[in-house]
């Protein structure tokens, strides 16, 4: 569905990803993991096509994303759910899942989707003419998964959807994730919190110093030597 | 008694002249929140718009009220062409300087100035409509009342086609998905994008809007105003000192400071003397930016956001 091929990514005159390739099926779950500032959302923005690679392709369903204008990456099926939520701070809850809709299939079921989304998050229900900047951190976390469903994707990329919220609220935000794919979506996941991430990924791919070094299942990663010292702390 | 009366009729046409000068300033915001440009051509524009209708009135006899529906279309394509020709291309070149596009507008601001004089002159010019002096009285609606206030009409008229232009803005803003869009790209362009908004055709249209809404606001003027080549600058000026006080690039501050200017320049004319308005303004420009850095947008802000 999604395949990386060998792209170099540069901020300026700094490469921060070396070389990396990678894939995702469809229907999958696949993860992204690393230690801060290893280039995981780099590597979504320039999925996204927020950046562009200097060298190598981005394929989705064959649509070369990196020749892509950026506005146009949602027509295609694909939404980017960023780090730090990026929402409409001044908009109303109800204005900030209309932004996600605004593209054909989604525009015309916007009503329908948002009833949907509702029923996921009820507390954005109740709070839905408040503007979003007023929201706690896991009302603003829902609100951007919430936004991006909107957009009735086939694949879902999520940065870091858990950062800074509760442990409860943590799990709540990976069985909301775990029920989409079920739903149909396939979803690119980058998380810090590595044990809960490999248990719902089908496959992952860890990065350091912006190139991959190991791949593999969920399950064998959340058994690998390395994984265990360097993310897990065991 | 009498200085009630004039207390009031002063508090009255500041009313009036806010309402226009919130136009003006709305136009002004909008582009300034999209495209991070102070528009330092805005009162130039406003003078082209101004001019069309003048040649309207004089050659066809058309009103200037009605030669908003003329002049707004008209700056509004010549801001698409402005913005898509001019700008975006300026935009992508790196320098030194980091805003190349407001010194464009500067440029643009000379060129439009120069250009009117060439072909205009630089006489002094007027609609003379036959509404022109006439005003409604409060003695003829309230006969025993205790102070007499007057209503321009043509103020009046110029003040009530603001607030309905500013409330048709305000529902396109908020009501649209262009609207929102427009919005959205103020507050977050990355975002915006993420969410499929081409944010190139975004900041044509916003250019656009901005000048239809300076447009319709210079036809505003034309009835209660002179028109000359020159008179641009100071209602850039005027847009930049509401900018400030409202908080830049913000609507709602916009007509706020917009009031809040008009109702001062009326005062500092009444009760210092009308030579005084341009020095009032520059000490509220002061003023605003040493107790109120972030303008009336910045209260606002606070009390919708609690932060
Ligand atoms: N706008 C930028 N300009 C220059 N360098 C940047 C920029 N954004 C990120 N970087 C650098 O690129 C590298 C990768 O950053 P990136 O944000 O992709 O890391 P990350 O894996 O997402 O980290 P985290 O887990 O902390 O979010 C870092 O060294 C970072 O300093
Ligand atoms: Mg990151």
């Amino acid at each position: 569905m999604l395949e990386i091929k060998n792209i170099d990514v540069f901020y300026g005159d700094v490469q921060v990803i070396w070389d990396i390739s990678f894939e995702v099926k469809q229907g999958e779950i696949v993860a992204l993991i690393g230690a801060n500032g290893a280039g995981k959302s780099t590597t979504l923005k320039t999925i996204s096509g927020i950046l562009r690679p200097r060298r190598g392709e981005i394929l989705f369903n064959d649509i070369p994303l990196h020749r892509l204008e950026p506005y146009k990456l949602i027509e295609t099926g694909i939404v980017h759910v960023p780090e730090a939520r990026r929402l409409f701070v001044e908009m109303t809850i109800e204005e900030n899942l209309d932004m996600g809709s605004l593209k054909g299939e989604a525009k015309k079921e916007r009503e329908i989707t948002k009833q949907l989304v509702f029923e996921l998050f009820p507390r954005l229900l109740e709070r839905r003419r408040q503007l979003a900047g007023t929201l706690s951190g896991g009302e603003q976390q829902m609100l951007a998964i919430g936004r991006g469903l909107m957009g009735k994707p086939k694949l879902q990329m999520f940065d870091e959807p858990s950062l800074g919220l509760s442990p409860i609220l943590v799990k709540d935000i990976f069985n909301v994730i775990k029920r989409i794919k079920e739903e149909g979506t396939t979803v690119l996941i980058v998380e810090q919190n590595v044990k809960l991430t490999l248990a719902i990924a089908d496959r992952a791919y860890v990065m350091e110093n912006g190139r991959i070094v190991l791949q593999g299942t969920g399950e064998s990663l959340l058994n690998n030597e390395h994984v265990k010292t360097a993310y897990l702390g065991v | 008694m009498a200085q009630l009366e004039l207390f009031l009729q002063t508090l009255i046409s500041g009313f009036l002249l806010g309402g226009l000068y919130a136009l003006i300033a709305l136009g002004m915001a909008l582009i300034m929140g999209v495209m991070r440009v102070i528009n330092l051509a805005h009162g130039d524009f406003m003078m082209i718009a101004m001019y069309i209708a003048y040649w309207l009135f004089t050659f066809f006899g058309i009103d200037p009220y009605v030669a908003v529906f003329i002049a707004g279309p008209a700056l509004f394509f010549f801001g698409l062409a402005i913005q898509k020709y001019l700008l975006t291309p300026v935009m992508k070149v790196d320098s030194i300087l980091p805003h190349n596009q407001v010194i464009l507008t500067v440029g643009l601001a000379m060129v439009f100035s120069n250009l009117a004089t060439v072909f205009f002159t630089g006489d002094y010019r007027s609609t003379p409509v036959s509404y022109a002096s006439s005003a409604w009285y409060l003695t003829d609606f309230w006969k025993n009342s205790p102070v007499e206030l007057s209503l321009s009409m043509p103020w009046t008229i110029s003040f009530v086609i603001a607030v309905m232009i500013t409330i048709a803005l305000w529902i396109f803003l908020t009501k649209t998905d262009t609207g929102k869009s427009i919005r959205a790209t103020a507050q977050d362009l990355d975002a915006a994008l993420l969410m499929g908004v081409n944010v190139d055709w975004v900041r044509m249209v916003t250019f656009g809007i901005g000048l239809v809404l300076v447009a319709v606001a210079g036809c505003l003027f034309l009835p209660i105003y002179y028109l000359y080549p020159a008179l641009g600058k100071q209602f850039t000026n005027i847009g930049f000192v509401i900018a400030v006080i409202g908080g830049m690039g913000s609507t709602d501050g916009a007509v706020i400071g917009g009031l809040i200017l008009g109702i001062f320049e009326s005062m500092t004319a009444t009760y210092i003397g009308m030579g005084w308005a341009p020095a009032g303004r520059f000490s509220i420009f002061v003023a605003a930016l040493v107790f109120l850095p972030g303008g009336v947008a910045s209260i606002l802000r606070k009390r919708r956001l609690g932060k």
